[in-house]
Order: structure tokens, then C-alpha cells, then sequence
């Protein structure tokens, strides 16, 4: 009843899981967008246009109220440092080389289409909006700091500071501010027009545009169209100038997004479906464990009362055995000699036998024992 | 019996004397327990970041790296001595049980404990079951680990009961109740067990770019059950040469006997389990066509860890059990656990986050590891407890019958 009632619970999380990762696959089959999301926002990021100004840091700062920095905005020395994004810094832009040149890369959460963040929080803090961002509901969050496991690229930073309400920080994508119809801080901020907002599916369509007219300034990729599975905020580079000469025979296609920090061998499917595989086991796991091990329990007790019966086969057996020996003796002794002397005989066998089966009893319960 | 053990009676319940002798251990233990106090006090009042190395890169240090991961496997023994006595029939190491559920119920408790330090929002734990994230490999680790540690306590609980009938009666109906599902429990363990020890690998799968190329694998979890089993047999085998160290005077002759054929049997055992775990490193590593990846650092490390931590205790047990060598069957024994928290280093702290500059890597803070060591004298001391009071490593005159 306790078993059953367990495996109930456990059987319809396993199924639960399972089904999720068919939906997964069937809103994944073929088109990378997240299918009922079309009409999703966001953002291109033309690292050939930043100027690494920190306009953009300062509009996050602005908009989202978050505590002034130590040193001010139009401090540009702290390029010279790779930074990352803090609990209070949601957004920052680090300075890259490429062939000698300067490069600069504004760094925040990509906003996935189908983020990792969202698969791996087990208390269903993070969520992927019909408006493109990946917002984080902080009033149920464990604080596990998975999120940050799973994110491919560094984005979740934690509140170790806070002792009573540590929370998991990241780009919002002014979630509100688009709700207001207002641009995001940062895009509003951007002096060089390095930030496009628009529709998803539009975005892909300028940055192409934009690599098929400059084919000599633009990477022949755009980051974010399908690593991970696709996100929402995408990046063009430029082109090395050794690759721009060479073009006919590029050996490493997108070596300059690694150079500006940006992995490329993501591949092009939602990070969480890596689990899928693993999750989708445990239905099976829960419903053949049990037959398995039942079957060895079974197998094994059936084994046991088989030898137990044979034992006790071969004992009666060679008892029966002695009784025959001991009464064919005893007749024998009282054609020989007399009833008198079998009598004597009798009594003798039957002490002897007493005995051993006291000992045997004695032996028996040892063995037993062990 | 051969023993004079200490068996509280209906009048006198308690046995601490123990804890008050001035030994070596007991000094020891208090240093441990009271410096893990202060910083418990730390940690919960100015927060995680106050006792740890722990940044926005490396999310997960000591504290789920040795606590949370080495904790479960090392407690696999639990299920892996269930299933020896009571699937597979081995009757003769019913001695073990006991000792081996006693362990890996603590083992248990105590990663719940310790996870409690590494959570931001500790007191909202259950909240997964109000808001189950079923895509969440943490949530089926979460959800089977909450589970068999009940499981857990129900098998363990025969043992307090036996201790406090005399003054409870009440308890002994309880523990027929327990003894008549032993096998339904036993199967309900296994199958939780196979699906959080693997589980725990699973965790990883989604970070497939963070962790060095020989470590990870699309067949992490089948490889975190596999050295799980190994881990679980080595510790039976490690713990009783602690417990015949320390606690001898609580082990009655039966306990005795069938200790060392106990050793020899499990020593076959892993043997084998760590020569298949060897098989499927090494032909994961040729599938994957790692082989560039062994001329490096991490290169000699993974060598390292697959023949010294692996192949070399599968032979020293093999050799042990033919040989009946009680003390080459323990030094493999402690290879093998050593082995396991070396496995378990690589993945969570060592290889992972390979491609990060040295300056952004992690090492664990003294604080983070005396809190771990916190957690390990905190399960000592309770085992202790329940050794000098409850029959574990011995059969209660009252209960000859438990088998």
C-alpha cells in the first residue's frame, strides 16, 4: 500500500518529466524559435559599431535603480580588467583585441529561447515570456545557484552578501519598461546606434542585411541566431582582417566570436535537453527496478527452499539407511547369539544415536546461528 | 557472549560516559564541533558569501562538491548491503545490515544538514514540492534523496525502537511493522538509490562546456551508479575497520565472525564492479575520442585517477579476497573511497570551469572545509551515540529472534 502509494508519486513525475521533454522536442522539431513566441523581442548587438562608452551601463543603472558604482560611468579605465556581471552591474562591456584592434562586447543575459536556467530551476523560478525575455520570480528560489550550473554563458550572479534574502541577479530586459512600451535602458542609452530592438525574427533579417553589404566588416555568423538553441539577444562581429583577405579559404569560421569571449561550440539545441535523455530513464528505471530486484529475491528464495528440502532429503535418507544397517545387525545378532545379547545390542545403538543427535542438534543450531 | 557490552536497561536509559572521558577523540571532536558552531553562526547571520570562496563562475564548491556528492555515494552502503542480505539471499552478513543502514542513514541526514549551510533560502527546501520543476534533474535528486532518506529511517528505526521498548512498549508493534516490509523496503531503497546516485552525474550534463572533455560524458549518471556500488561496498568494509578500531567492545560474536567473511565477500564484489567502472571510463573516453585530451594536466590527472584510484584497488581486492588478506582487502577498501572523493573533486571543483583563468578558478575557503569536517564529526559523534546505545553492532537479548 506505502510501496504502491510511493511509486504512484514517483511514476507521475517521471511521466510528468517525460512529457515535457516530448512537448520540448516537438516545439523544437525542425524551427529553432520557440514556436508560440514568434512575435518575440529582440535585441542585435554590432560589436563593429560599440564604442565602449559605458552609456549603456549607466542606462541599466538609471532605469533599474540599482546602486551608483565606486567609480563613475565615464570611467574607462576599467576596461583595462575583464569584468563580469554583479548583483549590481547587470550589464557590462569588456574591451576585446582582434588583430590588434580594439573590440568591444556588451555582455548581459541572452534571454534564451529556450533557457537552461529555466530547465534546471527545481522550484520553477524562471520563465521564458511570450515577449521574448526570461524573467526570475525571486519569492520562491531556493538559492541552489543551479540556474548558474546551467547557464552557458556566466550570466545568473548571487547575493553571497545577504544572509536573510540572498536572490539570483540578472538582466531583466526592462521586462516592465517593455510592458510600457518603453525601450530597454540600455538600448535607449546607446549613442551608436550598437543595439537594435526589434522582433526576433526581424532582427535576423537586418543583421543579414548587414553582413550581405559589408561582406569585408561582418563575421558571416550571427551569434545567438541558433547557439544554445537560439536566444534573444544576438551579436555580429567584425571580420579579422587576415580572414577578410582569405576569404575563399577560411579555415575557422567565427574564430573572432571566441576572440571576444563567446563560446561557439554551444551547438544549436537548448542546453537543458542534454538532461532529457536522463530524465526521460527514470519512468523506466521505476517501473523495471522492482521486477528486477523481485525477480532476485524470488530467484534467491526459491533457491534456498530447494537446497533446504534437499537437505533434508539426504538427512531422512541416510537415517533411514543407518536404521536399516542397525536392524539388520541387531537381527543378526539374535540368530547368532541369543535375544538377550540383541536386546544389549539395541540398548547400545540407541545411546549411540541419542548422542550424535544431540550433537547434530547442537552443530545444527550453529549453522543456523551463522 | 564473549563481551561485556554496555546494554541499557528499562532504569538506566543513557550511556554517555563515554563522551565525557578525556581521549584524544573526544578533544578532538569538541574543537571540531564548537570552531563549527561560530562559523554555522557566521554563515547564518551574515551570509554565505562571509565563509566561502564561492563567486558567480563557481556556483558549487566543497559544500555540494564533498557534502552533497561525495556524501551520497559514500552512504551507498545502505542499499548495497540491503540488497546483498535480503535480495541476493546473503543471510550470513545479517550482522552488517544494521551497521551499514545505521551509516547511510546518517550519511543521509547529514547531507540534508549540510546542504542547509550551501542554500540561500534554507527554509524554503520544500518549496520544490510546491513548485516542482520537473525538467530540473535537481528536482528528481531532490525528490528520490527526500524519499529514501524516509525510506531510510524506517529501516533504521527498528534499532532506537529495541533501545526504548522496555520503557515503550508501544514501539515493538512498530517494529514488527518494519521487519514485515523488509523486503518491499529493500527494493523501494534500490531502485531510489539507482535514480539519485545517477542523478547526481546527471546534474552536470547540462554544462557540457564547463567541464574538461575526459570528465564529461553523456554517461555521467551511468558512471556516478557505477562507482556508487563500489563506493558502497568499500564502505562497509572501511567503516567496520573504523568501528573495529574504536567501538570493538560494542560488537558481539556474531558480529565478529562474520566481519572478516564479510570483508572477503564484498572485496570480490567491488572487484569486479571496479573493473567494469574501469571498462566503461576507458571505452567513453575512446568513443568520445578524448585521446588528444590526455597529454595534458587534466590529462595526467584522469590517469591518474582511472589506475590509481581504479584499477590498482579493483586488483589489490581481487588479490585480497583469493588471498584472504583482511588487511589488503582494507587498504583497497580506503583506495577505493579515496578514489570515489578524488572522482567526485574532479568533476565539481578541479575540472570544472577548465577554460577560466587561474585568477577567476575556486579553492575552497578553511572555513568551507572545517564546516565540512564539521558535518563528517558530526555524523561520528552521532553514530557513536547510537553504538553506545542501541543495538547495532550487536543483537539485543531481548530480540534474538530478529532473523
Amino acid at each position: 500500500m506505502n510501496r504502491r502509494k510511493f511509486l504512484a508519486i514517483l511514476g507521475s513525475a517521471g511521466v510528468a518529466s517525460a512529457l515535457g521533454t516530448s512537448k520540448v522536442a516537438k516545439a523544437g522539431g525542425g524551427t529553432h524559435t520557440w514556436p508560440y513566441y514568434e512575435n518575440s523581442y529582440g535585441i542585435l548587438h554590432d560589436t563593429t559599431r560599440c564604442i565602449g562608452c559605458r552609456n549603456c551601463e549607466e542606462g541599466c543603472n538609471k532605469v533599474n535603480n540599482l546602486p551608483k558604482p565606486d567609480n563613475p560611468f565615464n570611467d574607462l579605465s576599467v576596461m583595462n580588467k575583464s569584468r563580469r556581471m554583479t548583483p549590481t552591474a547587470w550589464t557590462v562591456v569588456n574591451k576585446y583585441e582582434l588583430d590588434g584592434k580594439p573590440v568591444f562586447r556588451k555582455s548581459q543575459c541572452f534571454h534564451c529561447n529556450d533557457p537552461a536556467c529555466a530547465s534546471a530551476c527545481f522550484a520553477k523560478c524562471f520563465q521564458k515570456q511570450p515577449n521574448g525575455s526570461v524573467t526570475y520570480d525571486d519569492s520562491q528560489c531556493v538559492g541552489c545557484r543551479y540556474c548558474m550550473i546551467a547557464c552557458p554563458f556566466y550570466v545568473p550572479s548571487f547575493e553571497y552578501d545577504d544572509a536573510w534574502d540572498p536572490r539570483v541577479v540578472k538582466c531583466t530586459f526592462c521586462e516592465l519598461r517593455l510592458k510600457e512600451g518603453k525601450l530597454p535602458g540600455c538600448v535607449e542609452s546607446c549613442p551608436m546606434d550598437a543595439l537594435t530592438f526589434g522582433r526576433r525574427a526581424d532582427l535576423i533579417k537586418v543583421a543579414r542585411a548587414r553582413i550581405k553589404d559589408n561582406p569585408d566588416k561582418y563575421t558571416d555568423y550571427i551569434y545567438g541566431e541558433w547557439d544554445a538553441g537560439g536566444t534573444a539577444w544576438m551579436v555580429l562581429a567584425p571580420i579579422a582582417p587576415d580572414v577578410a583577405d582569405k576569404k575563399h579559404s577560411r579555415i575557422e569560421t567565427g574564430h573572432e566570436f571566441k576572440e571576444l569571449g563567446l563560446d561557439t561550440h554551444l551547438g544549436n539545441r537548448p542546453m537543458g535537453e542534454l538532461t532529457y535523455g536522463a530524465l526521460g530513464a527514470v519512468p523506466m528505471i521505476v517501473a523495471f527496478w522492482p521486477v528486477l530486484f523481485g525477480g532476485a529475491y524470488a530467484i534467491s528464495k526459491r533457491r534456498e527452499a530447494i537446497h533446504m528440502a534437499e537437505t533434508e532429503a539426504i538427512v531422512r535418507e541416510t537415517k533411514e539407511d543407518v536404521v536399516n544397517a542397525m536392524d539388520a545387525a541387531v537381527r543378526k545378532i539374535a540368530e547368532t547369539q541369543g535375544p538377550g545379547a540383541a536386546d544389549a545390542a539395541c540398548q547400545a545403538m540407541a545411546d549411540a544415536m541419542k548422542t550424535r543427535e544431540e550433537a547434530c542438534a547442537h552443530c545444527g543450531h550453529h549453522g543456523e546461528d551463522k | 557472549m564473549a563481551h561485556n557490552i554496555v546494554i541499557p536497561t528499562k532504569d538506566k536509559l543513557f550511556n554517555l560516559s563515554e563522551f565525557f572521558s578525556f581521549t584524544k577523540g573526544n578533544i578532538l571532536t569538541a574543537f571540531i564541533l564548537g570552531g563549527g558552531l561560530i562559523i554555522t553562526f557566521i554563515r547564518f547571520t551574515q551570509g554565505i558569501g562571509s565563509v566561502t570562496n564561492l563567486s558567480d563562475v563557481q556556483p558549487w564548491g566543497m559544500w555540494i562538491g564533498f557534502d552533497l556528492l561525495c556524501g551520497v555515494s559514500l552512504a551507498a552502503g545502505g542499499y548495497f548491503t540491503t540488497v546483498a542480505c535480503y535480495v541476493m539471499g546473503m543471510k550470513h552478513f545479517h550482522s552488517a545490515v544494521r551497521p551499514a543502514v545505521t551509516t547511510a542513514f546518517l550519511g543521509y541526514a547529514f547531507v540534508v544538514v549540510a546542504l542547509l549551510y550551501d542554500l540561500g533560502h534554507w527554509w524554503r527546501l520544500p518549496y520544490m514540492f510546491f513548485f516542482p520543476g520537473t525538467t530540473s534533474v535537481l528536482f528528481e535528486v531532490g525528490l528520490c534523496v527526500a524519499t529514501y532518506l524516509t525510506v531510510l529511517f524506517v529501516e533504521f528505526s527498528v534499532a532506537p525502537c529495541e533501545w526504548l521498548a522496555a520503557k515503550f512498549p508501544i514501539l515493538l508493534k512498530w517494529r514488527t511493522l518494519v521487519n514485515r516490509s523488509t523486503i518491499i523496503l529493500t527494493i523501494f531503497g534500490v531502485t531510489l538509490s539507482t535514480l539519485h546516485q545517477s542523478s547526481l552525474g546527471s546534474l552536470y550534463l547540462i554544462a557540457p562546456r564547463k567541464l574538461y572533455p575526459l570528465w564529461y560524458s553523456p554517461f555521467l549518471p551511468m558512471f556516478f551508479f557505477v562507482s556508487s556500488m563500489a563506493a558502497g561496498g568499500s564502505m562497509v568494509i572501511f567503516e567496520g575497520m573504523l568501528a573495529h578500531k574504536s567501538v570493538h567492545h560494542y560488537m558481539d560474536a556474531t558480529h565478529l565472525k562474520e566481519a572478516d567473511e564479510l570483508v572477503f565477500s564484498f572485496s570480490k564484489a567491488v572487484s569486479f564492479i571496479l573493473f567494469a567502472y574501469f571498462m566503461i571510463k576507458l571505452i567513453d573516453m575512446l568513443v568520445q575520442d578524448n585521446i588528444s585530451y590526455l597529454c595534458s594536466g587534466y590529462g595526467a590527472l584522469w590517469f591518474l585517477e582511472i589506475f590509481g584510484f581504479v584499477l590498482l584497488p579493483a586488483f589489490l581486492y581481487a588479490k585480497g579476497s583469493r588471498d584472504r588478506n583482511l588487511r589488503l582487502c582494507r587498504f583497497a577498501a580506503a583506495n577505493t573511497v579515496a578514489g570515489i572523493v578524488f572522482n567526485r573533486f574532479n568533476i565539481s571543483m578541479i575540472a570544472y570551469n577548465y577554460d577560466l583563468p587561474s585568477a577567476e578558478r575556486y579553492f575552497p575557503s578553511i572555513w568551507e572545509i572545517w564546516i565540512s569536517c564539521f558535518v563528517v564529526t558530526l555524523i561520528v559523534t552521532v553514530y557513536r551515540f547510537i553504538v553506545y546505545h542501541m543495538p547495532v553492532l550487536y543483537e539485543h537479548p531481548n530480540f534474538q529472534d530478529a532473523h
